[in-house]
Parts: structure tokens; sequence; C-alpha cells
């Protein structure tokens, strides 16, 4: 009897998955293309007030941010314009290779980095456009792309994350370098595979040279740091006393102190005199040089730089604002008040050559 | 006909004695072949279509002494992972179908587990368990004042995980050879005085040498293609050296010349797999019921085997289901509101089931072929199916962006499309299974219903469809498990807006909320486990 059953069912099993396979992009295809089929209505409108942004409308956004972080802001903006956002979230790096394989034909119109690396790649291929000085101008120019192709949206610090419980600032170095001495032997934590470590690896070149890079991470290699898979992880580990100093951005400690409370036993420590490891990276935003809804991406873009969105960097993730007048979180020191090395974001791009070095040393 | 009949049977002369007129394969079976291998195929003409527009240096920079090395270590991590996965789901296979330990039937759901723990959860749990000042240091420390355990990172660390994670594509390939083996056999070699372990090296072993192959190869290729157990694990495999060019160097070209050198080595295990499953017959002669299968005794050895049992189920599955709910726990203690996954937990299952039941269908028509119409042609067919498998999520994801978002852009982006994506990643998962209860039916049967007058495509409906079903079963299980899981595709080739659990449990972890990542994690496994029971519901009776 069970074998009449399976029989009966299976083929008819089959033809239900076909037909969903195939039933199911005519109907999206039609709303994802905003012009034709079931969303006639919508596409109608959408085609009128694209031009006059702001009052309805579409917008796809590829967002390498992640949802939790960047969802609420999002959702905000979509309730006060009444655009709908259709967000892709995925790796940075990963939407990144998507756009150049997708070409001329991307959907996306706003493309989110976690970091200016993924931005300077796409536009070395050219698949930004140059932003209105209307944008630009909003931001400090050392967080910007210097032909206007991108933008900084808010600034994360490199920092050390230390072990407030058994040590203090005293005992830290002012420079990188001091944590190749013999003493941090099995004290240290880092994350050789984190863009952000990448980054500043690569700015470790530009600023002292191919040999003291490779001395350093030769260094810190010797001392047998823990490696760990995320920089929460590093800050965790930190907190409970497992390693002593971690090399981390700035706002995974705070988000531990909020959830965890001020007895969380970890500190940030803000290197000295322009050390490569204080430096400030930003995560930014480009429009695509095929974006079907300039206007309303230029609107979005506007908007991420408000003082609504950049308040909110400040408040809910810890960020750097970068427009000027934005209250900080009371537990970060202020942005000029950090001694970060004088360096043009976009002279950070030869991720290719950190990456052989990582691995010519045996750390990736 | 009678030339290429007569070559063809003198080749086959060891094993399988083929009817004259089943030599030719029916046409509508040869279409659906070649249009499912040439969906397989599409990534891998993506990867050739890159690594000829690249320019020439591609080709030294491939072949640097370093890529060697890392390919060298890679086929060694392949290689152990799938000789412990057979030393370990074999015996398993067997105790808990063919012996009277206590519990099995217990044992044969929870041993099979495993499977759903995604890598990137279990790679997690091992390193808080193992890893340095993890928990099982921190108790050796207490106990013994042992300071540093080996050290887990590496070689060992990739292996241990992947062996855990990945023996039950073995065990349930084997489960299902042993459910459709004769025992007639075996009690025949008892009654010509053969002893139960002389029975078993000499008439069980060999009789499931194709399931074992089966699973084997799964677990060879699964290894070569993963990313979440090496990178957390960091062992530095194949696909993390494909990975890094992609996240951290965009160069797509580099990536997809080395992509190719992984579809090589992949040729070099289909070969090996070929070699190992053997020429023999594997189904019954005689037509009837098979005789339900007499346990063997294991005497005092049932209590050795309870032991192992446990020892593998706690480690492979409530170790990793303890992490998580560990995570769990602190998310309700701190009073986070419970995020909304049903919608989730409901996309994740609708995809995978289609994708599951599309993706037994493809196999099928590749599999008869293979199976009832062997030539040089068929078994390059199986082999192609076969060529991409090994290749990490990104390289399907992104050759599928190229080719929709080009040739097809309607399609982009949609449902429809990211369910081809898992049918491109999963279908040999099914081949595999399908391919194995093809083995064990006797081609009689279906010619007796070709001789009743019955069209062949009636005859594959109405005779062999029935037949093999738990093989089909067990191949629709393995794909569903393996798109629940689901990451790169899922990401860069759904729908926008389409979150599925394992998107929502990615998106909480890769920023470091381990707490949100709880609940859908959770229900994976859950889920999974749920729909495990149903596909091995036949596993609670004993009769077969």
């Amino acid at each position: 009897m069970l074998h009449a059953t399976i029989r009966r069912a299976l083929p008819a099993l089959m033809m239900v998955g076909l037909l969903a396979a195939c039933g199911a992009p005519a109907t999206n295809g039609g709303a994802g293309t905003a012009s034709a089929g079931a969303s006639s209505a919508a596409g109608a409108t959408t085609a009128g007030s694209a031009n006059t942004a702001g009052t309805g409308g579409e917008l796809t956004i590829y967002s390498g941010r992640n949802e939790n972080l960047v969802g609420p802001l999002l959702e905000q903006y979509e309730q006060e314009t009444g655009t709908q956002l259709n967000v892709k979230y995925g790796d940075t790096a990963e939407l990144a290779a998507t756009i150049l394989e997708e070409g001329a034909n991307s959907p996306a119109d706003v493309f989110l980095a976690q970091d200016a690396g993924a931005l300077g790649a796409l536009a070395d291929e050219d698949r930004l456009q140059a932003l209105p000085d209307a944008i630009l101008n909003k931001v400090d120019a050392r967080f910007r792309s210097p032909e206007g192709e991108w933008v900084g949206v808010s600034g994360r610090a490199r920092v050390v994350v230390y072990d407030s419980q058994t040590i203090t600032e005293t005992d830290l170095p002012d420079t990188i370098f001091g944590f190749t001495d013999p003493k941090w032997k099995g004290k240290l934590g880092w994350v050789p595979t984190n863009g952000s470590f990448q980054a500043f690896v690569t700015a470790l070149r530009v600023l002292e040279g191919e040999e003291r890079a490779r001395e350093w991470l030769e260094g810190i290699k010797a001392n047998e740091p823990k490696v760990y898979d995320n920089n929460t992880a590093v800050v965790q580990a930190v907190g409970a006393g497992e390693i002593q100093a971690g090399f981390v951005n700035h706002y995974y400690l705070l988000r531990q102190l909020k959830e965890r409370g001020n007895s969380f036993g970890a500190r940030n420590y803000y290197l000295k005199n322009g050390d490569p490891g204080a430096l400030v990276n930003v995560a930014g935003t480009g429009i695509l040089s095929t974006a079907k809804h300039k206007p309303a991406a230029e609107q979005f873009v506007q908007f991420l730089l408000s003082d609504v969105a950049q308040r909110y960097f400040a408040e809910q993730t810890y960020e750097y604002p970068v427009v000027p007048s934005i209250p900080l979180d009371p537990e970060l020191p202020a942005l000029d008040e950090i001694q970060s090395p004088q360096l043009d974001l976009s002279k950070i791009n030869d991720l290719k050559g950190t990456l052989q070095l990582l691995q010519d040393l045996g750390i990736l | 006909m009678s030339l290429g009949q007569s070559t063809t049977v003198q080749h086959e002369s060891e094993g399988v004695r083929v009817a004259p007129h089943s030599l030719r394969p029916p046409m509508f079976l040869l279409l659906l072949a070649a249009v499912v291998v040439v969906g397989m195929l599409l990534p891998i003409a993506y990867l050739l279509l890159r690594a000829v527009a690249a320019d020439a240096g591609i080709v030294q920079q491939v072949l640097r002494p370093r890529t060697l090395i890392v390919l060298g270590s890679t086929a060694g991590l392949a290689l152990s992972v799938t000789t412990t996965c057979v030393l370990l789901g074999v015996p398993l296979a067997w105790i808990t179908i063919a012996s009277d330990m206590p519990g099995r039937r217990v044992f044969r759901v929870l041993t099979a587990l495993p499977l759903v723990i995604p890598t990137y959860i279990g790679g997690y749990a091992i390193v808080s368990a193992f890893g340095p000042r993890g928990a099982l240091q921190v108790v050796l420390g207490r106990l013994f004042g042992i300071e540093h355990l080996p050290e887990l990172y590496g070689f060992w660390g990739a292996w241990l995980a992947l062996t855990l994670f990945s023996y039950p594509y073995v065990l349930l390939s084997v489960q299902t050879g042993l459910r459709g083996l004769d025992p007639a056999l075996e009690e025949a070699a008892r009654s010509l005085g053969f002893g139960p372990w002389r029975t078993f090296w000499r008439v069980t072993l060999p009789q499931l040498r194709p399931s074992i192959a089966a699973g084997g190869l799964l677990v060879a290729l699964y290894t070569l293609s993963d990313f979440g157990a090496v990178s957390l694990l960091q062992f530095n495999s194949f696909s993390r050296a494909i990975y890094i060019q992609y996240r951290g160097a965009f160069d797509r070209d580099y990536a997809a010349a080395l992509a190719l050198v992984l579809v090589f080595l992949t040729g070099l295990v289909l070969g090996a797999e070929i070699w190992s499953r053997g020429r023999a017959r594997y189904h019954r002669s005689t037509v009837g019921v098979v005789k339900p299968r007499r346990r063997a005794s294991l005497g005092f050895w049932r209590w050795p085997a309870v032991v192992l049992c446990s020892s593998v189920v706690l480690i492979a599955l409530v170790m990793p289901v303890g992490v998580v709910s560990f995570w769990l726990a602190r998310e309700l203690q701190a009073g986070e509101p419970q995020r909304l996954v049903w919608s989730a937990a409901w996309n994740s299952m609708y995809s995978s089931a289609i994708a599951a039941g599309l993706a037994v269908a493809a196999a099928l028509p590749v599999a008869i072929l293979g199976v009832r119409f062997r030539s040089r042609w068929t078994a390059m067919f199986e082999g192609l199916a076969y060529a991409g498998y090994a290749l990490p999520g990104i390289v399907i994801a992104l050759a599928l962006v190229r080719f929709a978002s080009h040739y097809v852009p309607w399609l982009y982006q949609t449902l429809g499309l990211m369910v081809f994506a898992y049918v491109v990643r999963f279908m040999p998962q099914a081949l595999g299974t399908v391919r194995s209860a093809l083995l064990s039916v006797s081609p009689n049967v279906e010619e007796a219903a070709r001789s009743l007058g019955h069209s062949p495509l009636h005859v594959t409906l109405r005779v062999t469809l029935p037949l093999i079903r738990s093989g089909l079963l067990s191949g629709a299980a393995l794909v569903f498990l393996t798109a629940m899981k689901e990451l790169p595709t899922t990401l860069l080739l759904g729908p926008i807006g389409f979150r599925t659990l394992a998107t929502t449990t990615w998106t909480a972890t890769a920023e470091g909320f381990f707490a949100r990542a709880a609940g859908p994690a959770l229900l994976i496994i859950i889920v999974s486990a749920f729909s495990m029971v149903f596909v091995l519901r036949d596993a609670w009776s004993d009769s077969r």
C-alpha cells in the first residue's frame, strides 16, 4: 500500500517542483524589473516620481553592511520618504565581485560597503559614477575618494583592546611595533582574515615600507598570537582573560560594554604619534555607473550623511560620524584626539600585495 | 546495433548481463540526461571563459610551487577525511542495521543527524570544546594540570570537523545498501561454514562496495569544496585560497584558474571512485520477496558498540546543539526580543524541498543511463554531472550571476534561479544514492514489463521508480539537508529580501551577535531532524 502511495505521489511531487520553479520567476521577475508585469501600478508611479525624488519610487541597494547594523536605519528611510528599498545583504567583497560580474546588467543602484577597498575595486573598473559636490563637500576630504566616486559614511578606528583587570594603559607601548617584544608571547590575539585588519596591514606597508611591515608581522607571529575568526571573539577573549591584548576596530568593545555592563574587563587603547596602528578607516557608499534610479540614489546617499543617519551611527553602531558636529558616544575619544596617521585612504588599495605577504609568511 | 552490442557485452563480461534490447538507450532518456549535464556544466563553462580571457601569466601564477603544495595538502585532507568517514560510517551502518545492539533504532536516526549541523556552527563547537582554553583543556587542566592540548588549528582540526560532520554521507549510503542486500547470500555463506567475520569480509562488504564508493565520493568532493570548517580551523585548503582571491583581491581570473585546478582534482577522485566501485553485479538474481534479515548477535561486543555510537552522537550532535542552546539561553536571559524567524523557516523548507525533488528528478535519467545502458558515453555523462561538485559555493554562485544577468535577466535573482543553483550544486548527492539503488534492482524485472508490451517510459514510472523509492528518498533527503544550510548562492542569487534560516544565522554570527543566531540555528537543526525522521521512518521497522 505504501508502494502505491509513493508511486502516485512521487511524479506529482516532481511536477509540483517543476511548476514552482518555472512559475516563480515570472512573478518575481516582473516585480524586480519595476517596469512590467504584476506590479504595473507600482511601476507607473515609480517611473513618474523617480525624477522628483522624495515621494515614492524605489531603489536597489547591495549592502555589505550587516542587516543587524543598518536595517533599522533603512527602514526609517523607507517610512519617511515612501521610497521602497530593495536591499540585498551579503559579504562586502562577494557583493563587489557580483557587481563586477553583472557588469552593465547590474540591478543595483547603490553599494554600501564595509570598507573603502571594495569601493576602490569597483571604482577601478569604472563601475561607480562621480558623486555631486553637494554630497562630497559634506564629508572631510580624508574620508572620501579623491576622484569623488565614493564617500565614507562612518569611521572606525583601529585600536588595541586590552585586559583592564590585569594591566593598565601604562603597560602598553606607544607604537604597534612594541607588541613584537617577546614579553607579549602567548598574550596576543588577532583576526588575519578580517578585512579591517588587512586594510591596516596595507596601511602599514604604505606608511612604513615593505620591510618594516614584514618585520612587524614576523615579530607578532613569533609571539604566537591566538587566531580568532572575528573581532567580537577577540574582545570576548580579552574580557575573559584568555589573552591580554588584541588588534581590532574600536566599536566591538562598545557593543560588549552595552551588552554586559561596565564591569566587562576590557578597554580600548589608542596608539600614539600617528602610529599605523591608530588608523581611522571608513565604511562607505557609492552609486553605480549603471544606476537606473540616479536621483533617488543621490537622495539616499544624502540621507546617509544627514544628521539623523550620522547620529544613528554614533549612537547605535558606536562608529565615528564623518560629518562634523554630531555628538559622540561618551565612551569614545573625539576623532581629532586620536593621533592617527596622515594617510589618503585611497592609497591603501593594494590588498592583493597584502594577501600575498600574509600568505608568504604563513599567516593566512 | 550488432557490432556495438557484441563489443559492449565482451567489455562487460565480468559483470552485468545485459539483455539485447536494452543496449540502445531510449531517446527521451538521452535528451533528459543531456539537458541535466549541460546545466551541471555551466559553472565550468564560466571558469573556462574567465581563464581563457586572462593574460598569459596566469598559468605560471597557478603552477607556482606554493599552489602545488596547497593542492597536495588539500588532496591529503580529502583522502584522510574520506578514509576515516568510511572507517566510521561502515561499522555504524552495520551496527545500526544488521546487529542486535540495544537502542539500534534510536541510534539509526541519531547517528545520521550530524549531517544537519552546518560546518560554521559545528566548527565553532569543536573550537570551544577542544581548542586552546576550550572546555576539555579547562577540565584536564583542573584534574591533571595539563596546560596545552595538541594544536587543534590546521590539519587535525579540519580533519576532525570534516569527519564528524560528513561521515553520515557514508553511513546513509551504506545503510541503504544494507537494506537492499539479500540476506540469503549471507546465510548461504554461514551454512557453508563461514564465521560471522568471514561472512562480513567476504560476502557483505564486497556487496557494499558501490554504496561505500558513492558515500566516499560525496565526502571527498565535499571536503574539497568546504569553506566553513577549513576557515574556522585555519587549514589552508584550496577552496580557502579561492575564497581569499575573491574576497580580498577581487581577482576573478586567478580564482577561476585555481577553481579549474580543483575541477581537475575532481576528475582524479572520480577515477578513483569508478575504480573502487568495481564491475560486479549487485542485484538479486532471483525474483521474490527479500527475506527479513536475521540480526547478527553481538554478544559482549554490543556494549562497546553502544559506547561507539554514543560517543559519536555526543561529539557530533549533542555538543553543537549544546553550544547553540547556550547562545539561546543567554539571549533569553538578556531579554532580547525573539526575532520572527518563522517566515525564514518556511522559506528554507520549501526552497530546499523543491530543490530536493528537482535534484532527484535530474539525477534519475543520468543514473538510469549509467547503470542500465552502461557504455563509455554514459559513464562520461555521469562523470560530467559530478564535475562541478567540488567547487566552492561562491564559484558556482558567481558563474550563475554571470550567465543569468547577461542571458536570462528576467530569471536573475528569482526563486527559480536560486533553486536551479541548489540543483547544480547538490544533484550529485542524489545521483549516488539513486545509482546504488538502481544497481540493487534486477533489470530482469524491467525486461519482464517490457516484454509485456509496456513502453520504456511506462516501465520507468511504474516498475523502476517504485522499486528504488528508498534510494530516491534518501537522495532527496541528502539534497534537502544540504540545501537547508546553503549560504553563498542563497545570498547572491536569491530574490531580494529572501531570508532563509541559514542567511539569518549567518547575518547574526558575521557581526558576532551569537545570541541572535541561536534561534535560527536551532531551527535549522530541529526542522532538518524532523525531516530526517520522516525519511528514516522506514528505519523504525526492523524488517528490511
